[in-house]
């Protein structure tokens, strides 16, 4: 009884995932299963649903629910300068080998309100690299992107945002690069200067030029195997000879069907270099 | 080694879980017939020796899982600090980074629960050690799922918060000494 209740939840999820496919073109139908169930009972909990199918009906006649649903599909944890390692590294062993470039092209893939984002226009500035590079800071949530856009977080998380430029290696004070006001601590609008936001889907669009370092970390990690493939080719496809791919401290490319793509550049910061063709 | 076990077993631990675990682990053999996943709350931004001090201490592999890791019988695998940790059917692990869960990433709720969803009536879950109150809404899912729930008796448990608030949310539970869950675990070969 219990095994059917179960496989009856899977179908209604499934069934969702197609409704928001084909009404709105949001496609988390590859999505890694286990993190979509969670949140969806999240969602149909507190929303107030008594089944998901009861939720994909309203989402499906009523389009202002979609913001709704893409909070609970989307995942937006991030902080400035996450893992100060990996800052670390690509300061120390991949700025070197970008310095040798005069335009660079970075891609922060699935930037979400954008702390990674502004961390790695921090780190640029800082290592005199800004001016010659145009930054692409793409999502497929729009209120998320509007969020990246503004620049403006709550003042609780400076002091974790700090210490973490710190352990990067930060050369100033984060300070430098931030005004606070009402609780809020909003960071100077020049660090938009060469940015590009743009809605772009690692599930559905293709590349858009070629890109010198692409930092797409815990993103991949809610996608099925076969869409990681699938945004690894793009990666693969954006990154000329010698690029780098950097992903999250809990990823690898060791599953991936592109693994004879890239070889171990900082090894356990988790970042690739591209190699071959 | 088959590529896809009929049961598995998960823990979760908290505070006092290193000693826990160091009488559970070690004793299974290296032909042990299902996979482990074990979930114990770490500090989020330290690298984690526990997978390589118990791949040092037992017979079976012990790893740190990485997203998408195979699932095979015979391993041990370590949530990371930082990640829940979840099962993608009965053949991959998935990590994620969502938000904590009663403060805790990795959190045994959310391991408990993926778990039971794959594994149903096959799979054996057992909370330990700890100060919190992690592990009693997962445990009770896998009640529901048919699947077999243990408690480490508090009574004799480091730290007796988490298994007296599991206790509390499921009565069915087995209650057992760390002496009995390891013949227990020895015994279901």
């Amino acid at each position: 009884m219990t095994e059917t209740f179960e496989k009856v939840e899977d179908i209604e999820i499934r069934l969702l995932l197609e409704a928001l496919y084909h009404r709105y073109h949001y496609d988390f139908r590859s999505y890694a299963m286990s993190s979509i169930r969670r949140r969806l009972r999240q969602a149909r909990e507190q929303l107030g649903f008594a089944t998901i199918s009861a939720m994909q009906e309203r989402v499906l006649h009523h389009p202002e629910m979609l913001d709704d649903m893409l909070r609970f599909l989307t995942v937006q944890v991030s902080e400035m300068f996450r893992d100060p390692s990996y800052f670390a590294a690509i300061r120390e062993k991949v700025v070197p080998h970008l310095r040798t470039y005069p335009s660079l092209k970075i891609w922060i893939a699935g930037c979400s309100s954008g702390e990674e984002l502004y961390s790695f226009v921090i780190l640029f500035r800082e290592e005199g690299l800004e001016e010659r590079t145009l930054f692409y800071a793409t999502d497929i949530n729009p209120e998320a992107l509007a969020q990246a856009e503004a620049g403006i977080y709550d003042i609780e998380r400076v002091r974790l945002f700090t210490e973490n430029h710190r352990d990067s290696g930060g050369k100033g004070s984060l300070s430098d690069y931030y005004t606070t006001g009402y609780n809020r601590c909003i960071l100077d609008k020049s660090l938009r200067r060469n940015v590009v936001f743009s809605d772009h889907s690692l599930v559905t669009d293709q590349v858009f030029g070629e890109m010198q370092l692409v930092s797409c970390r815990n993103v991949m990690i809610y996608f099925d195997r076969d869409l990681q493939d699938r945004a690894v080719g793009l990666f693969r496809d954006t990154l000329p000879r010698n690029g780098f791919l950097g992903l999250g401290s809990k990823e690898t490319l060791r599953f991936s069907t592109h693994a004879d793509g890239f070889r171990e550049f900082v090894r356990d910061e988790k970042i690739y270099q591209r190699i071959g063709s | 080694m088959k590529d896809n076990p009929n049961g598995a077993i998960i823990i979760g631990a908290s505070a006092g879980a290193l000693e826990a675990l160091s009488v559970l682990l070690p004793p299974l053999p290296a032909t042990y017939p299902y996979p482990i996943f074990v979930v114990v709350h770490l500090p989020p931004n330290k690298r984690s020796v526990l997978a390589a001090i118990f791949d040092l201490k037992c017979q079976l592999r012990a790893i740190e899982a990485e997203d998408k890791e195979p699932v095979q019988a015979g391993f041990i695998y370590f949530a990371p600090p930082n990640y829940h940790l979840s099962l993608e059917g009965r053949t991959h692990v998935a990590l994620s980074s969502e938000e904590e869960v009663l403060f805790s990433r990795p959190s045994i709720d959310v391991a408990f629960e993926s778990a039971a969803d794959a594994w149903g009536s096959q799979l054996t879950a057992i909370l330990l050690t700890g100060a919190n109150h992690d592990g009693a809404n997962g445990l009770s899912v896998v009640v529901r799922s048919g699947g077999t729930a243990i408690i480490q008796d508090p009574t004799e448990a480091y730290a007796k918060a988490m298994p007296e608030a599991a206790i509390r949310a499921c009565p069915d539970a087995r209650i057992m000494t760390l002496a009995e869950i390891s013949t227990y675990l020895q015994n279901i070969q």
